[in-house]
């Protein structure tokens, strides 16, 4: 590249970069400061003088106490990290062995289907919430955590076999036919000499998943509605506002320490994760 | 599958009838395909039958309810607040797109070049992307408090207001406020999904061009962007989705308020379905998204057919 003198750099790439970090991340600066200050410093009116709302002097950890002493928060941890978990788990799987069918085999209507699941990824879980909590009831699920187990698949499948199908179809058909004169049967090949291949894909399907299905709000909300039951976002929308009193404190503590699951794992997986996401646009 | 060696007989033929089974295509595919079909039929294709049948009848929670026709909709079409929400969606679609688009590429275009700590800066401005959702929007609605907004503090320390700004209070006001947090998220999927597309451009071109004495700005103008264009286009249409049938953000920061008027599609649903109870109403309302969406994934369709076949 051609690069111009200093200023122009600092002017046209530095400058806005800064600011574009500081806008992202922003207000999680904002929950970890709220989530240490003490009330008497997070209740001063916006107007009020010598006051500065950037830093405290005098940390606290009584929000965090509250969180997990007085509210179930938690049990909601687990909860999300066990309906996270197993539907990540069943949406690989369903992912590789459609994605695998799809990119792989020949078989009537593979077109039709391939569509099918495709355009399945793009209905938005909003356009169902009212009859699926109608099914959700008559099957029994309501206010258990297979209310969710089962239903967010739906939404995370068809991003699992995109992404497969799009893995599998690089992965050059001879190796697979070596397998296969020396004696192994398709579904052997698949599993001994395909699916090691395809790991890094698998990773990338399993990571953004679960950020997905930690992230989901409106199934949890309307088909979960006992308290020990809920997952983190509705626990804190629901258990930490009592009317219309907001209890600020316990309210970013348990946003900050919900996100953390999801920022560890994303941060251990930056890459997988990107290429999940780029791959799931670019189909 | 290991057991069968002891019973070779009548194990022996069983498993090489299902080897046989597994050695047809279509077979295999049938069953590879089969836990997936089964859920998604079960949990889409079925809840959108019921949906549209629910929104034909009078069901409210805990009543069946009878057929009438299109009783639901008609009722609809004179609701004033209706009206509002289908309204505030397409604004709220369209603006958020056009900014999330042009921040998005600009702040892509920025990420494409060199500088130090690269790497770094790519993984955390994601972030507003991967935590969840209605945990940052609590961030902004703190963020927003009548009386102890930050902003508020720091625009009257920088002496640009004397009076607060209601970010969520205010009617108008609370409809910007929910766009501004809907950017913020959207932001860093289009900045990450277009780099990945601009990194595939060869940077011989550029010099090319370069050489041939084009300004940087013609050069974004005749080779990035056509280039960019079928990755763009499938991150807009992808998001248009996602926006449009957004329900999260609007929940948490103002809940369809103040006086109904930031109420979306999906919010509104959910208020008159399980606010109200009136189970088929608000199918109805949930449902009148479709023609749109049912719009946008036909051209996506359309569109990655034709990227395909060129």
């Amino acid at each position: 590249m051609i690069e111009g003198p200093l200023w122009r750099k600092w002017l046209f790439v530095n400058i806005p970069i800064i600011l574009f970090v500081f806008v992202l991340l922003f207000p999680f600066y904002w929950m970890i400061i709220t989530t240490v200050r003490p009330d008497s410093e997070l209740y001063r009116p916006w107007n009020a003088p010598n006051y500065n709302p950037f830093w405290t002097w005098r940390p606290t950890l009584e929000h965090i106490q509250y969180l997990l002493e007085e509210t179930l928060f938690s049990t909601w941890m687990l909860n999300t990290m066990l309906i996270a978990g197993i539907s990540t788990i069943i949406s690989v799987i369903c992912g590789v062995f459609a994605g695998y069918a799809l990119a792989r085999l020949n078989f009537p209507y593979a077109a039709g289907i391939g569509t099918g699941i495709f355009v399945t990824y793009l209905v938005p879980q909003t356009l169902l919430f009212i009859p699926l909590s109608d099914i959700i009831r008559n099957f029994s699920l309501g206010d258990t955590p297979w209310a969710l187990i089962l239903t967010y698949p739906t939404f995370l499948i068809p991003f699992c076999t995109w992404l497969m199908m799009g893995y599998f179809k690089a992965i050059p058909k001879e190796l697979e036919e070596c397998a296969r004169i020396d004696g192994a049967s398709r579904f052997k090949a698949m599993l001994y000499i395909i699916l090691p291949i395809a790991v890094p894909g698998i990773l990338s399907a399993g990571i953004f998943a679960f950020t997905l299905s930690w992230n989901e709000f409106i199934y949890a909300l309307v088909f979960l509605s006992s308290p020990e039951q809920k997952t983190v976002p509705v626990g804190v929308t629901s258990e930490l506002i009592r009317g219309d009193v907001f209890f600020w404190g316990p309210l970013m503590a348990g946003a900050l320490l919900g996100s953390i699951p999801v920022a560890l794992v994303y941060s251990f997986f930056v890459e997988h994760y990107v290429a999940g996401m780029t791959g799931s646009v670019k189909g | 599958m290991s057991s069968a060696t002891t019973e070779a007989g009548v194990g022996g033929i069983r498993r090489s009838r299902r080897r046989m089974l597994f050695e047809d295509e279509r077979w295999l595919a049938m069953a590879l395909l089969s836990p997936t079909i089964l859920l998604l039929g079960l949990f889409i294709a079925y809840p959108f039958v019921t949906g549209v049948m629910l929104s034909l009848s009078n069901a409210r929670v805990g009543v069946p309810g009878e057929f009438v026709g299109f009783a639901n909709f008609a009722r609809l079409w004179n609701d004033p607040i209706f009206a509002k929400a289908v309204g505030n969606t397409f604004i709220y679609t369209a603006v958020t797109t056009v900014f999330k688009l042009a921040l998005g590429l600009w702040l892509a275009v920025l990420l494409n070049r060199h500088f130090r700590g690269k790497a770094l800066v790519r993984a955390f401005i994601l972030l507003p992307f991967i935590i969840p959702t209605v945990l940052s929007t609590f961030a902004w609605k703190w963020m927003f408090d009548p009386t102890f907004s930050v902003l508020n503090w720091t625009f009257r320390t920088l002496g640009l207001i004397d009076t607060r700004i209601n970010w969520l209070g205010d009617p108008d006001l609370a409809m910007l406020s929910v766009m501004i947090v809907n950017i913020w998220r959207g932001v860093p999927f289009y900045a990450i999904s277009l780099l990945a597309g601009l990194q595939t451009i060869s940077p011989d071109l550029h010099e090319a061009a370069a050489i041939d004495g084009a300004r940087p700005w013609s050069r974004f103008w005749h080779i990035t962007w056509p280039l960019l264009l079928p990755v763009t286009m499938v991150v807009v249409l992808f998001s248009v989705i996602q926006t449009f049938a957004d329900f999260q953000l609007v929940y948490v920061l103002t809940a369809g308020g103040p006086a109904n008027a930031t109420h979306l599609f999906a919010t509104y649903a959910y208020q008159v379905a399980i606010g109200t109870g009136l189970l088929s109403e608000g199918a109805a309302i949930s449902l009148a998204m479709f023609p749109v969406l049912f719009l946008v994934v036909i051209i996506q369709l359309l569109y990655i057919r034709r990227v395909e076949t060129r």
